[in-house]
């Protein structure tokens, strides 16, 4: 920017999109997705009976497409597009929000992996080939070492994705100012995400233990 | 505790006569004195004019003016990091120093940068109070002291650049304004008067090189010499777009 001249830009306008649709929906289907998982902790009934009343809802398809696909890539790949605008420096400026900027990136990098393979093996097998989803399948699934902890490393990277994106949302929209509600506003994000990483861990061992 | 002081001063700069030359990096000393600055090292490189193993050499070109951390025009980076080579002392530096320009502006010559481009963006966000002539309309109106504090905080911004250097998201790929501008427009923002204007300034902002390409990395805060609450800026003028969105996707 070199010139004194003023051209309009579309990134703008994409760039807050792309930080509410981390929000809403998917910051909210996350939520939902972590309240169901859940109902693993009460046993294979519970959790088929919750799933079953997921797959009932009208629309479904629509929901799931309008409200978790799209936004999800979206988020993804105008997120992989705002990663190339930016060129990381943590060698010489070591500070902690410069570590978080960069770990904010790959978190997300991680996060677009582990989904991809969790959304295949659990939603689109369902469509292509029918197999359907419930407590014995993922027990199954979870069963084998290597899925276990890379459902670990991609809960984790969902868990601190999520609230540094709470972090940098309330910021990027005007809603923390002063340095003093940054801070209370990242405590409170890493705290509500730590107790979602809970629940996925326990109902991931759950799973282990009582397959 | 008294610690060992060393008899020379081993200065490493990194020299390039012209933007188009190659760079290539250059050894100097000076002999130890007590508070030595930068700039007094630079003074020092020019009246023997050789390099640290004797060889006779050009003088290196820099800037330096007040001398007291004011006028901004002596950052460059040092041992790695962006500061005023006025206030680095070399007591608190580790040897040898390194001197580089700063990478984020175009190179004028040694460690002289052009860094008309943060003029070019105050202008953009119309950093002033609009004034149409100069008739005399008496006192402008009250501001309150808490507010003058804040507005005194954000007026010591002396357009070093230093917050552009470490800025991850200022880079050749990139035309982000950085946050001195946005910082700037907030001040002017904040003026009974220069509010009159504010929506403009807050066009140039959604426009390309805006405020969206901030990532929050929030190294200007840190790096900042004159400690001005940027980050509080760059929220604050966050909050004013939100406030305002509906006039700016109107206004084209």
């Amino acid at each position: 920017m070199s010139e004194a001249e003023i051209k309009p830009s579309i990134h703008f306008w994409l760039r807050r999109l792309h930080s509410l649709s981390g929000i809403f929906p998917i910051g909210v289907f996350l939520l939902e997705h972590m309240f169901t998982n859940a109902f693993i902790l009460g046993g294979p009934e519970a959790y088929n009976h919750k799933i079953e009343f997921l797959r009932s809802l009208p629309f479904v398809a629509f929901i799931e497409i309008t409200f978790i696909g799209i936004p999800i890539l979206y988020h993804a790949l105008y997120g992989l597009y705002v990663w190339g605008t930016g060129k990381s420096n943590l060698t010489w400026y070591p500070y902690p929000r410069n570590f978080l900027y960069t770990l904010q990136r790959w978190t997300g990098l991680i996060a677009l992996i582990y989904i991809g393979y969790h959304a295949y093996h659990t939603r689109i097998v369902n469509a292509l080939f029918g197999t359907e989803v419930s407590y014995a399948r993922m027990a199954e699934l979870v069963s084998v070492p290597w899925v276990f902890w890379f459902y670990v490393v991609g809960l984790f990277a969902v868990m601190f994705h999520f609230a540094n994106g709470i972090w940098g949302f309330l910021i990027s929209w005007g809603i923390t100012v002063s340095q003093k509600s940054q801070k209370i506003a990242g405590l409170s994000a890493a705290l509500v995400s730590l107790a979602l990483f809970s629940v996925g861990i326990s109902s991931l061992i759950h799973l282990v233990n009582h397959p | 505790m008294k610690e060992k002081k060393p008899e020379k001063v081993i200065i490493r700069i990194k020299r390039q006569e012209s933007p188009e030359a190659k760079s290539y990096w250059e050894e100097y000393y000076i002999p130890y004195r007590p508070y030595l600055n930068i700039i007094t090292c630079l003074q020092g490189i020019r009246k023997t004019l050789r390099t640290f193993d004797g060889r006779p050499t050009t003088p290196v070109a820099w800037e330096s003016s007040c001398l007291e951390e004011i006028c901004g025009i002596c950052t460059m980076v040092i041992n790695g990091r962006v500061r005023q080579a006025c206030s680095a002392l070399v007591d608190q530096l580790e040897q040898p120093i390194t001197l580089e320009p700063m990478k984020k502006f175009s190179l004028v010559r040694d460690l002289i940068v052009d860094r008309s481009s943060i003029f070019e963006n105050l202008k953009r966000v119309k950093a002033w109070v609009p004034m149409k002539d100069t008739q005399d309309r008496g006192p402008g109106p009250k501001i309150l002291p808490k507010d003058q504090q804040i507005n005194y905080a954000l007026s010591r911004c002396f357009s070093c650049g230093a917050c552009l250097e470490v800025c991850p998201q200022v880079n050749e790929r990139n035309d982000f304004v950085g946050a001195a501008i946005l910082s700037q427009a907030r001040l002017f923002n904040r003026h009974p008067i220069g509010k009159e204007i504010q929506l403009e300034r807050l066009k140039a902002l959604v426009g390309e090189g805006g405020i969206e390409d901030c990532g929050n990395a929030q190294n200007c805060l840190e790096i900042c010499p004159k400690d001005i609450p940027l980050i509080d800026s760059i929220a604050e003028i966050n909050r004013e777009i939100t406030f305002n969105l509906i006039h700016l996707i109107k206004g084209k």
